[in-house]
């Protein structure tokens, strides 16, 4: 079904496409032909594969959660463990294919957006890694709640700029990265974090962390001879749950997207774009999008800053309409409680992001009949977060 | 009135258009509409009237600014849309906006009430032609002008499409950036303009960075309108003497 998508201009039957400014378009078009070379050279991929296996750590295990399954009468809980990956998430796999990318256009100067700081720190060490200079766009309210990776980023080399504009947070920084892209596009590369923007990032940055399923599936067919009944991921713009989804899509696999609850969906404090947003456009992609009757977009709320976004990867707008995905939302507390109890549980302490795939297993678990495999995208581990939750319990 | 009318009338005349920007709803929708009519008074020939958004990608800090305080305001599309139909403007309209809140608005109903509140014609920055075929199809059957935006990182063959595709006239930013006051031309702008020129005759407006009589004047016959945006915005939010700003912007046209 979506295995060949998106079309030639980025679409997803009506989500997707190009909606940025006039100045962007060109750079969009010399990126996708610079993209499309790319994908189908084995000297890229060789070389990918190389940063990916001796520097990021890949693959990563899949483990199965004795402890934490143990309620659940036979049924199997795997944890895919992104967050063993280098610099602790998912990130890592998608900075350092783009910034390849960027290394063989040769772009001398590489941007990007960061929320919580994930992606900027990925951006950051893949730069480093390569030699490129780095400049991060951050909102003064996510420097404020982060300040340690603020100072990660900074040690490796890359200069953080806050932004002060509405918000202060992520949808804010997207903004600033996109006006710095504008302004200097000849030599500047845009290495957008999640699975949103205009096309080609979205396929791209779907076709660097589909390693995270293609690992998947070659692990479990190994561990349980046959595929697993239900994938669970987060989604914020969705870049680990569509990397985790995309090589099963075709499969009799079932596959649950949990967003942002927040403060539960009546408040609006959320970030649930797909479960509670409307269809519109936001950083160059027709979308789910959490706005006002009158097209304006509406500020989020999620204790986990990588899901505090109101829009979403137009791919997962379309997995959604099609039926092939279902999504649904797990609260902050929820959330916050599924963080604790996989760090008792298995001495894994997630990402809050993670936690909310967590928390929605176990729900869903105690419901599945005991034969069942469950793999459970773990895509980052806790340790940025242990400020925001210190002050909550 | 048409905008080819417009553009017409001020060739005869030897005259570059001022094209007058404004964000509407900044400081307050009463305050838009009597900047409107004091704007046309005082030798606009069109006016652009900007629609807040939250997330203006392609505007500098001081539209940005205009437009966190209309919404603040809780200015809104429909408001606008039905305060520009009470007042009484002989010079054509152009509404500027992001797509989003067009989206919300309903395209059909949108070229419907700006027809109907005397609406000439509509910018979307983040409306590459690509994505625009439902957009031009609306706007011709209401007959409210499409225009597209050309920028000096477009390529020749895009020019082509682009200014095929324009109606009214073709908007040429004339930088790579974002809105703002700057001093100066930026540097190749004349190269860029006759890249344009060479594909098109439909009029050229040049906007983006244009604030002082003399950089107007250093326009003459290489565009035939210029938009000033930002540069009006910082007059009215430090409440200048807007009257005589228009003045000598127009004045530098003629």
């Amino acid at each position: 079904m979506s295995i060949r998508m998106p079309d030639e201009r980025g679409h997803w039957g009506q989500f997707g496409g190009r909606y940025v400014p006039e100045t962007v378009m060109g750079a969009l078009y010399e990126l996708n032909e610079a993209y499309c070379a790319v994908r189908d050279d084995v000297g890229f991929h060789h070389e990918l594969d190389f940063y990916l296996k001796e520097y990021a750590g890949r693959p990563t295990s899949l483990y199965l959660a004795g402890r934490l399954m143990e309620p659940f009468g036979g049924v199997k809980i795997y944890l895919k463990r992104e967050d063993l990956a280098h610099t602790g998430a998912h990130k890592i796999n998608n900075t350092i294919g783009q910034v390849l990318l960027a290394s063989r256009m040769g772009k001398k100067r590489v941007i990007a957006e960061t929320g919580a700081g994930q992606h900027g720190v990925a951006t950051a060490t893949a730069c480093a890694l390569m030699g490129i200079d780095c400049i991060v766009y951050m909102g003064s309210e996510d420097i404020k709640r982060q300040k340690m990776n603020v100072f990660r980023m900074e040690l490796l080399g890359t200069q953080v700029i806050p932004v002060e504009s509405g918000s202060r947070t992520l949808k804010d920084a997207i903004n600033e990265a996109m006006r710095d892209w504008v302004t200097r596009i000849d030599n500047t590369y845009y290495c957008i974090g999640s699975a949103v923007g205009p096309h080609p990032y979205p396929m791209m940055v779907r076709d660097f962390q589909k390693v995270i399923g293609q690992e998947v599936r070659e692990q479990i067919l190994e561990k349980e001879g046959r595929l697993p009944d239900l994938l669970v991921a987060c989604v914020g713009g969705g870049s680990n749950a569509i990397g985790i989804f995309y090589p099963f899509l075709d499969e009799d696999v079932q596959m649950v997207g949990v967003e942002a609850g927040g403060l539960g969906l009546h408040t609006k404090q959320h970030g649930a774009s797909l479960s509670a947003g409307e269809v519109g456009s936001l950083h160059g992609a027709m979308s789910y999008l959490l706005q006002n009757q009158d097209g304006q977009v509406t500020e989020t709320h999620s204790v986990s800053a990588g899901l505090d976004y109101p829009g979403v990867g137009p791919e997962h707008a379309y997995l959604k309409e099609s039926g092939r995905v279902r999504y649904t939302t797990v609260t902050d507390q929820e959330a916050l409680e599924a963080f604790d109890h996989l760090s008792k549980k298995e001495g894994i302490i997630p990402a809050l992001e993670s936690a909310h795939a967590v928390a929605y297993t176990m729900k869903t678990a105690v419901e599945m009949s005991g034969d069942q495999v469950i793999v459970v995208n773990l895509s980052g581990r806790g340790d940025k977060d242990l400020e925001i939750v210190e002050g909550l319990v | 009135m048409k905008i080819q009318e417009q553009f017409d009338q001020l060739k005869s005349k030897h005259e570059m258009a001022l094209i007058v920007y404004h964000t509407a709803g900044f400081p307050t929708l009463d305050a838009s509409m009597a900047h409107i009519q004091l704007f046309e008074q005082n030798g606009a020939d069109f006016i652009e009237i900007g629609i807040p958004f939250s997330d203006p990608i392609a505007d500098g800090p001081t539209i940005q600014h205009a437009s966190h305080v209309a919404l603040q305001n809780g200015v809104t599309l429909k408001k606008i849309i039905t305060s520009v139909a009470q007042i009484n403007i002989r010079v054509p309209l152009v509404m500027m906006s992001y797509l989003n809140p067009l989206l919300a608005y309903g395209s059909e109903s949108l070229f419907r009430d700006m027809s109907r509140a005397g609406f000439s014609g509509i910018i979307v920055p983040d409306l590459p032609v690509e994505e625009s075929e439902e957009w031009v199809a609306l706007s011709k059957s209401y007959g409210i002008d499409l225009i597209f935006l050309v920028t000096p990182t477009t390529s020749d063959q895009r020019i082509r499409l682009i200014t095929d595709r324009s109606e009214g006239f073709i908007y040429c930013v004339s930088l790579t950036g974002i809105t703002g006051v700057r001093n100066g031309l930026p540097p190749g702008l004349f190269d860029f303009t006759r890249r344009v020129k060479k594909a098109t005759d439909k009029p050229l407006a040049v906007g983006f960075g244009f604030s002082t009589p003399e950089q107007i004047r250093m326009l003459q016959y290489q565009a035939d309108g210029v938009i000033v945006g930002s540069r009006i915005v910082d007059a009215i939010d430090k409440k200048e003497d807007v009257t005589g700003l228009i003045r000598r912007l127009k004045s530098a046209t003629k």
